[in-house]
């Protein structure tokens, strides 16, 4: 492998760092990397790998933009709302250097994708945010034998750390349990701030070039740790690898992925359940729904209770459980074939469930309505009921 | 025994919001990181006891350092505390 005169001009500010050269240039080039999480440590961390040229970036995110996300997630646009998150990472990636190879996973990684999806790579970043994630990153990295660049941040603090290199511990070794749910603070409720995920996610992209660069002081072994209220940085010596660690002991007990939600109590996102069942293109937000003047089915999949709490105009009552339980009257299945159908429910999520349902096993193609009820609310009607 | 006591990544919130504190412990007798504990219980902690220890020991989560150093590799709750000692409490953060 060479590099293109492009290449050597576009990198020659980089080249010109005495520990990098031309023959650093090329283990960049010749790197793959992967980073989980295009928030606000992946955002900054995928901005300078590929900026830096690494050769393969694989982004993993389930999640879509939201606008709570645009003051740290700094490659999201407002044209990006409700859209893929992976998707305005790789093109950001590609309008400033087309010649990263960008391999995007729009998935939740859990225990049954983990291993395949980090395998094809060198090193993992976790630019997470949640506990189960954070430890079914660390077991598959053990388990395929990769380094794992860790930052995490809240409020203004941000801690960084390179698991499971150089015969360094791996993050079981130093938290060997999970902590209690009820003390786990997440990014919704405590905040986060835009420099500090920015600054681990710089010392986060620096380790990972050292590490390919076979630089022979990474940071294993110790935790560095970012306070801006009195703007100290301490790096804290860590135990070693722990010979009896579950995981990458001498002996160790876990030989492949567990159920990490389960281990941990937790869920793997860090704001409310949220489900991401339905493609951005079979969904409608409020304002389309007030909107729209063709005609259509409106389904209401709340229980009848609900219902009659509140509904919207000419919505007709079909309960999740009549649906999952295959009881919906064969008259409205005939009826839901010849016009658009439309679900929605309290808060987006059971109307994901009913579209899907339909479209598998009647193969009717219908939309949900985002946010349901509770959004129809805040954005439409401020007198409609909500509970 | 004059004595530094910090807190970082939110385990402050259980001792009162206070993160740096100067303590003077008695110093007629000897005090390991397990009395000490027993001792914050009883003076500092301002919530709920099961938030920061499970048993004599901390809870998971959080990180003890000696003079930014991992407690493990110094004893743990063994280790005699010395004059000057800065003796940290960190809590794991987890958010991005
Ligand atoms: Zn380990």
């Amino acid at each position: 492998m060479a590099l293109s005169n492009e290449e050597i001009k576009r990198y020659s500010r980089q080249i010109i760092v005495p520990n990098i050269g031309v023959k650093g240039q090329l283990k960049l080039k010749e790197s793959k990397v992967i980073v989980i999480g295009a928030g606000g440590l992946g955002c900054p961390v995928i901005s300078q790998l590929s900026g830096a040229g690494i050769g393969t970036i694989g982004i993993l995110d389930y999640d879509t933009v939201d606008l709570t996300n645009l003051h740290r997630q700094l490659l999201h646009t407002v044209n990006d709302i409700n859209c893929e998150k992976v998707k305005s990472v790789e093109r950001n990636i590609k309008e400033r250097n087309p010649n990263v190879n960008v391999i995007t996973y729009n998935v939740l990684l859990n225990s049954s994708n983990a291993l395949n999806i980090l395998s094809s790579y060198d090193i993992v970043v976790d630019a997470t945010d949640n506990v189960p994630t954070r430890f079914l990153l660390n077991d598959a990295c053990v388990l395929l034998k990769k380094p794992l660049v860790s930052g995490s941040a809240l409020q203004l603090e941000g801690q960084i750390t390179v698991y499971n290199y150089n015969k360094g511990p791996c993050y079981r070794c130093i938290f060997p349990k999970p902590p209690p749910a009820e003390t786990i603070q997440n990014c919704s409720d405590a905040g986060v701030i835009s420099p500090v995920t920015s600054l681990i996610a710089s010392l986060q992209s620096m380790e990972v070039l050292k590490i390919i660069l076979n630089h022979d002081n990474v940071l294993t072994e110790k935790l560095l740790i970012y306070d801006a209220a009195d703007v100290s940085f301490r790096k804290i010596k860590l135990r070693g690898r722990n010979p009896s660690c579950e995981v990458c002991g001498d002996n160790p007990t876990i030989k492949e992925l567990i159920d990490y939600e389960q281990f941990c109590g937790t869920c793997a996102e860090d704001k409310n359940p949220n489900l991401k069942i339905l493609k951005h293109d079979q969904r409608m937000t409020v304002q389309e729904y007030a909107n729209m003047k063709e005609e259509h089915l409106l389904i209401d999949v709340r229980s009848p209770n609900e219902f009659e709490i509140c509904h919207l105009k000419d919505a007709i009552n079909l309960p999740i459980k009549t649906i999952q339980s295959g009881k919906t009257d064969v008259k409205l299945v005939n009826d839901m074939k010849l016009k658009q159908v439309i679900f929605v429910c309290r808060r987006g999520n059971d109307s994901q469930i009913a579209s899907k349902y339909f479209s598998e096993k009647f193969n009717i193609q219908s939309k949900d309505i985002i946010g349901g009820l509770y959004e129809w609310n805040n954005s439409i009607d401020k007198e409609f009921p909500i509970y | 025994m004059e004595i530094k006591l910090d807190f970082g990544g939110g385990a402050e919130v259980l001792f009162d919001n206070i993160k740096k504190r100067d303590l003077t412990l008695d110093s007629s007798k000897k005090w390991t990181i397990r009395t000490f504990l027993q001792y914050m219980k009883e003076n500092l902690l301002t919530d709920r006891e099961e938030l920061f220890l499970q048993g004599e020991c901390v809870r998971p989560g959080i990180l003890v350092l000696i003079n930014d150093t991992d407690w493990e590799l110094l004893g743990e709750l063994d280790y005699e505390i010395q004059p000057n000692d800065n003796i940290s409490f960190i809590s794991t953060l987890h958010g991005g």
